[in-house]
């Protein structure tokens, strides 16, 4: 298997299974570079990245930046708010630029779906999608799986729960293309203003009724409510929608034994999560996020190209 | 000047013809049509293996012009429409200043006489700047010559206005062009409601937007009798709700774009922008009932919502593009696609683009009969060609067709017994 052929990342709806175990299979010795000592690996040393975002973000920017740091390449962030974009230069000029100055590789987080895309297609940089609107996020979902593959063992055939505004999810997305694959049974749970429409032809079922939805499964993935859905008038109050949907310690027990609980944050807790989860002993949030900077350790690697056999020893 | 057209395959549904036949043009009018005609001192089209049409009206254009020529002005989407084949196009008034009083009006007019090269007939604004607030002034707007009135790319929100527009454009006799769309609904979506935009990630414009507005204006049209023309119809349920409006005696009809004949929101997976266009690309169901709802005469006809952009309005983040296709120079081979395929028939192609589009405005063109304008299409039904942008006469390139193969294209477009395009060139 290999990641040659393959200029960007831009959403798991493209990637094949073996390419997604690809990245997981690297991410596990990054994890264990990361409990090491010296967090610090020599295999990308003279490669240069960027990191881009169009929108705020504490937890992605800042693990592709320390990422790429623990695999020596040179990482720059380039502060949109301070940057030409404040002076009118269109997106194509900023890749352009970036580009002439000899960046291999770019990190790019847009809140419209298929910029990513539009950057891929017109620059030789390599890119990633940090995120884009509503479409993908696949770097959470590879975390994600990676997360519960190292729990669960494997993915094959486990039965998971999203909850919360699938509509707008871009981490729901990218979670049902990377699941499927594996032969998960996704099941996606929210009000039936925030289920997109035809969900259902994406492979996973769909539910109203968070009782429903949990009965018997291995994960639960809580998504994250945004505050100005309800002022479109998309749901009532957060204080309903929390009656119906918030995950409390009761909902576990409809769920199995081992169930784990996911949330990629930032979390509003009394909301979507109860703190008694979000503390307890299902949730794997922290992990998650220590996973995160190995899996994008795991692709920066798979894309600026390294040996293989500098990481395995 | 005389031009004698012979040996084509004239397609002249207003007179019910179809067969090989000559035809005689002397200065602006047609003379005569029939078998192997003779005269002297004129120049012969030889047009064997060539369809011989009347000529091609496009109810819905926008050239821009005023306000945004860096998109499209009348010399060069004048020039587009002879391209594509088009002797006729109707102006939409969404320019800048709005096309809402007779000095616009005007001036547009005098600009296609001095450098345009087919007929421009004026779409005047319903509502002052298109605000939807107040009429305009519908008279003058009339006497200044416009066609049609329409509030085309800012819909008519107020049901009362509208009811008011109606009425009184009935004192001129002048249709209503209503572009449906209840921008509630639409809000800041970006392409068709259904499986797509779920799988793409981009917001949606349901159908319902389209329709809710339809049958709005077709119970207007009931309340009031006025000629309403709904554009670019895009969904299954606004064919159906004038299938049934015709069926009770409505004053309605319709027209549909060759994009939304061919194309499905599949295409919107590219991020492309040339894929965005308002109303949006739809899915299956819907476009297959657009082709029905053509077959059996639902839909009048055909119009191309030619909106051409300039490069950066394309050329940028997918929900920042402009909306729209620019279509006058690709129409003729992207719908003829479906006559090659047995999907419509060449009468009612034909019909679509010609007697049809003349009946809504009420002129008299849109047929080959002796003694009318000489305005014809000629088309080479087995040319086969890439859409090269880089060609276009229109200054939008923004086409989702571009470097896809079509069959049928424009040989020839005659207006007013003028040569204007031939084989690939405008020549005037």
């Amino acid at each position: 298997m290999k990641w040659e052929q393959r200029k960007d990342l831009l959403g798991l709806k493209d990637l094949s299974r073996e390419e997604i175990e690809l990245v997981l299979d690297t991410a596990v010795p990054m994890k264990d570079i990361l409990k090491r000592d010296i967090k610090k690996v020599p295999t990308l040393r003279g490669k240069a990245m960027v990191t881009v975002f169009y929108e705020n973000s504490t937890r992605t920017r800042t693990s592709f930046e320390l990422a790429g740091k623990y695999l020596s390449a040179d990482t720059v962030n380039l502060g949109v708010s301070t940057s030409s974009v404040q002076k009118g230069e269109s997106l194509k000029d900023t890749i352009r630029t970036l580009e002439m100055m000899g960046f291999d590789l770019m990190v790019i987080r847009h809140s419209m779906s298929g910029t990513p895309h539009y950057v891929a297609r017109n620059t030789k940089m390599r890119v990633i999608n940090a995120g884009d609107g509503v479409n993908e996020h696949p770097t959470q979902a590879l975390l994600d799986m990676y997360t519960i593959r190292e729990k669960k063992k494997t993915l094959e055939g486990l039965k998971v729960a999203i909850v919360g505004d699938i509509l707008h999810s871009r981490v729901a997305r990218s979670n049902i293309y990377g699941l499927t694959k594996f032969g998960c049974e996704v099941r996606v749970v929210g009000p039936s203003t925030l289920i997109p429409p035809e969900v259902e032809k994406l492979g996973v079922k769909s539910y109203y009724s968070l009782e429903e939805a949990l009965k018997g499964v291995d994960v639960i993935n809580v998504l994250r409510i945004q505050r100005e859905r309800q002022q479109k008038g998309l749901f009532p109050s957060l204080d309903e929608y929390a009656s119906l949907y918030m995950l409390q310690p009761e909902h576990l027990k409809l769920a199995r034994e081992d169930v784990l609980v996911l949330h990629p944050g930032p979390m509003n807790r009394g909301i979507e999560i109860s703190s008694a989860i979000a503390d307890g002993n299902h949730a794997v949030i922290e992990e998650q996020v220590t996973n995160g900077v190995a899996v994008r350790m795991a692709i920066l690697y798979l894309m600026m190209g390294g040996a293989k056999d500098e990481i395995a020893g | 000047m005389r031009l004698l057209v012979k040996g084509g395959r004239v397609v002249d549904p207003a007179n019910d013809l179809d067969k090989v036949l000559d035809i005689l043009v002397e200065d602006d009018k047609i003379v005569e049509t029939g078998q192997n005609i003779y005269a002297e001192d004129c120049i012969i089209i030889e047009a064997h293996g060539k369809l011989v049409c009347p000529g091609f009206i496009d109810l819905h254009t926008h050239l821009r012009e005023p306000g945004f020529e860096y998109k499209e002005d009348i010399y060069s989407g004048t020039r587009a429409a002879a391209a594509g084949g088009f002797t006729t196009v109707c102006c939409m008034p969404n320019t800048d200043p709005v096309a809402d009083n007779k000095t616009v009006i005007s001036f547009i007019k005098e600009q296609a006489r001095v450098k345009g090269v087919v007929n421009v007939l004026p779409v005047g604004a319903i509502s002052k700047k298109q605000e939807g607030q107040e009429l305009s002034p519908i008279a003058e707007l009339f006497q200044a010559g416009c066609v049609a009135l329409s509030d085309d790319g800012r819909p008519v929100r107020r049901a009362d206005l509208m009811r008011y527009a109606m009425e009184y454009a009935k004192m001129f006799d002048l249709p209503i062009f209503s572009h449906c769309e209840d921008r509630d609904l639409s809000g800041d979506g970006q392409v068709h409601e259904g499986f797509y935009s779920t799988y793409y990630g981009l917001k949606g414009i349901p159908a319902a937007a389209e329709e809710v507005m339809v049958a709005r204006d077709i119970i207007l049209s009931q309340l009031t009798g006025a000629k309403v023309h709904i554009c670019h119809v895009s969904t299954r349920g606004s064919v159906e709700l004038i299938r049934r409006a015709k069926e009770e005696g409505v004053n309605v009809t319709a027209e549909v774009t060759p994009h939304h004949l061919v194309l499905t929101d599949e295409v919107i997976g590219s991020y492309d922008a040339d894929t965005k266009v308002n109303p949006p690309l739809r899915s299956r169901e819907h476009v297959e009932a657009l082709l029905k709802g053509l077959n059996e005469g639902v839909i009048d006809c055909i119009a191309t919502d030619h909106a051409p952009h300039e490069r950066e309005a394309k050329d940028c983040e997918y929900n920042m593009a402009a909306f729209g296709i620019s279509g006058l120079e690709t129409a003729i081979p992207v719908s003829m696609k479906l006559v090659h395929e047995g999907k419509l028939s060449l009468k009612r192609w034909v019909e679509a683009y010609t007697v049809k589009p003349a009946s809504i405005l009420n002129i008299d063109r849109g047929s080959l009969t002796p003694g009318g304008k000489a305005d014809i299409t000629i088309i080479d039904p087995e040319l086969i060609k890439t859409v090269e942008v880089e060609k276009f006469y229109s200054r939008g390139w923004n086409t989702p067709f571009k470097g896809m193969k079509f069959k049928g294209w424009p040989f020839m477009t005659i207006v007013n017994g003028k040569i204007v395009f031939e084989d690939g060139e405008i020549k005037v």
